[in-house]
């Protein structure tokens, strides 16, 4: 308990001194630019200066570290191989809408790089424009900002109101996982074929590289949390495992076929939960659901008891998802901002430190892109077995 | 100013993930000190509590990213 008091008391003092600093350091800045202030006022010249300066500090200020992070973790209609928009080399993805007039399919090179809503492109009697990565249906003409959307300002941020076709499109994230999964079945189908025609064999080249991970699923994720029906979920837990490791290990390959934020998509996070949880309601057995309906505590609980057990149904799927997808993510802003330092600082001589500290990040990251795979396996082996443990 | 409330709302879950993960991972330490045969065995169990710590603060913190 006096631990807890020190802690408190330390972080409490902490806290002042830091405030008591910023204060002074307030104080300092405001008589520094008093002095800036009258010489504006003395001579015309040397407020040209000032005000330059100003220009040129506010020009730097322009770099948006929040949108510049939140722009590379999101998805997107073009995959850029190196440089940036028209001057670099971009793979142009298709765009699959299933519009108010039925099926459309254009490339993405027809939007020109734009963003904005600024760039109209004309299907099949349709007018589609691109804002923020979503494809909606543009406006006959545009605002006074040049844009065929229409914005709205809701809680301060700005929505755009125009109407939406369905999107199929290959997005860059759709992409990657496509490729993973060819990946994967062409690694996996290899192996097996292998494990066919040298049955009984020592395994040799792909086939002993994989087969201690596989044995580390079964005898490490698998048998312990399923006990003897482990085998009924192995093609499961082996493919969500090797599906969520190769996609969040292409996800911190900076260069082409990775770079895609595809585990830290909350939507694909949802739909692997989701799996999750689709086994654990139809394999659940009678004691599983007589624990939720009926649990066994004394009566005046029940009220209480079963409500919180079926909420416990749901929130089992949703930490799972959210833990893949927060991590994943957090992980990419981190190695991000750290990079990002040396545009804030604008300063070459923080770029060693921050590269260092990117690299550290990232080397820590090819760790948790493991444990991560590792946990929403076993987790998800912990939860089924859960389900379909025989009463003792 | 939600901005700022929320950078201290993702620093304050922090503090908290830290103080919870450090006690798992002293426990662990000391219990593969006391028993280095179970250490695989702790190892497990010390990740899986700690993934279950670490998404109530990722919730913290997609909770600070929303309200940003």
């Amino acid at each position: 308990m006096s631990k807890v008091v020190k802690v408190i008391v330390v972080f409490t003092l902490l806290t002042a001194f830091l405030s008591i600093k910023n204060n002074t350091f307030a104080q300092v800045d405001s008589v520094n630019s008093l002095p800036v202030d009258t010489a504006v006022a003395a001579t015309h010249e040397a407020g040209a200066v000032v005000n330059h300066a100003e220009a040129h500090e506010e020009k730097e200020k322009g770099f948006d570290i929040t949108s510049f992070i939140f722009h590379h973790i999101s998805d997107s209609h073009f995959f850029t191989l190196f440089g940036h928009g028209e001057h670099g080399v971009t793979l142009h993805l298709p765009i699959i809408l299933w519009t108010n007039n039925g099926l459309v399919t254009f490339s993405s090179s027809d939007f020109k790089f734009n963003d904005d809503g600024t760039q109209v492109v004309e299907k099949n009697g349709q007018r589609f424009a691109i804002a923020h990565n979503k494809i909606y249906y543009a406006n006959a003409t545009a605002n006074e900002h040049g844009a065929f959307v229409s914005h709205e300002v809701k809680d301060g941020a700005e929505i755009v109101t125009n109407a939406r076709p369905i999107d199929f499109s290959v997005t860059k994230n759709v992409f990657s996982m496509l490729l993973s999964v060819v990946l994967l079945v062409i690694v996996f189908t290899t192996v097996a074929s292998s494990y066919k025609k040298r049955n009984g064999k020592a395994p040799k080249g792909l086939q002993s590289f994989l087969e201690p991970i596989i044995i580390f699923v079964r005898d490490d994720i698998a048998r312990p949390n399923l006990g003897h029906k482990y085998a009924a979920f192995m093609p499961y837990l082996l493919s969500v495992f090797f599906f969520i490791w190769l996609n969040n290990i292409l996800g911190l390959v900076p260069f082409f076929p990775g770079g895609a934020n595809v585990t830290g998509n909350i939507a694909l996070t949802i739909v692997l939960a989701g799996c999750t949880f689709l086994i654990i309601t139809f394999k659940g057995n009678k004691y599983y659901w007589g624990h939720i309906l009926n649990p066994p505590v004394p009566w005046w609980l029940k009220p209480l008891m079963i409500p919180v057990e079926i909420f416990g149904i749901f929130t089992k799927p949703i930490a799972l998802a959210i833990r893949l997808f927060a991590n994943i993510t957090a992980g990419h802003i981190l190695v991000m901002s750290l990079l990002c330092l040396i545009f804030i600082f604008n300063s070459l001589w923080i770029a060693p430190a921050s590269i260092f500290f990117a690299v550290f990040i990232g080397l820590i990251e090819f760790l948790v892109a493991f444990i991560q795979a590792f946990i929403f396996t076993i987790l998800s082996a912990l939860f089924i077995g859960m389900a379909v443990e025989e009463h003792h | 100013m939600t901005g700022t409330l929320a950078a201290i709302g993702a620093g304050l879950a922090a503090i908290g993930a830290g103080l919870g993960i450090g006690k798992i991972g002293g426990s662990a330490m000391e219990s593969i000190a006391r028993q280095p045969e179970a250490a695989s065995k702790i190892q497990t169990a010390m990740l899986i509590a700690a993934a279950f710590i670490e998404a109530v603060a990722l919730f913290a913190v997609v909770v600070s990213l929303i309200a940003k």
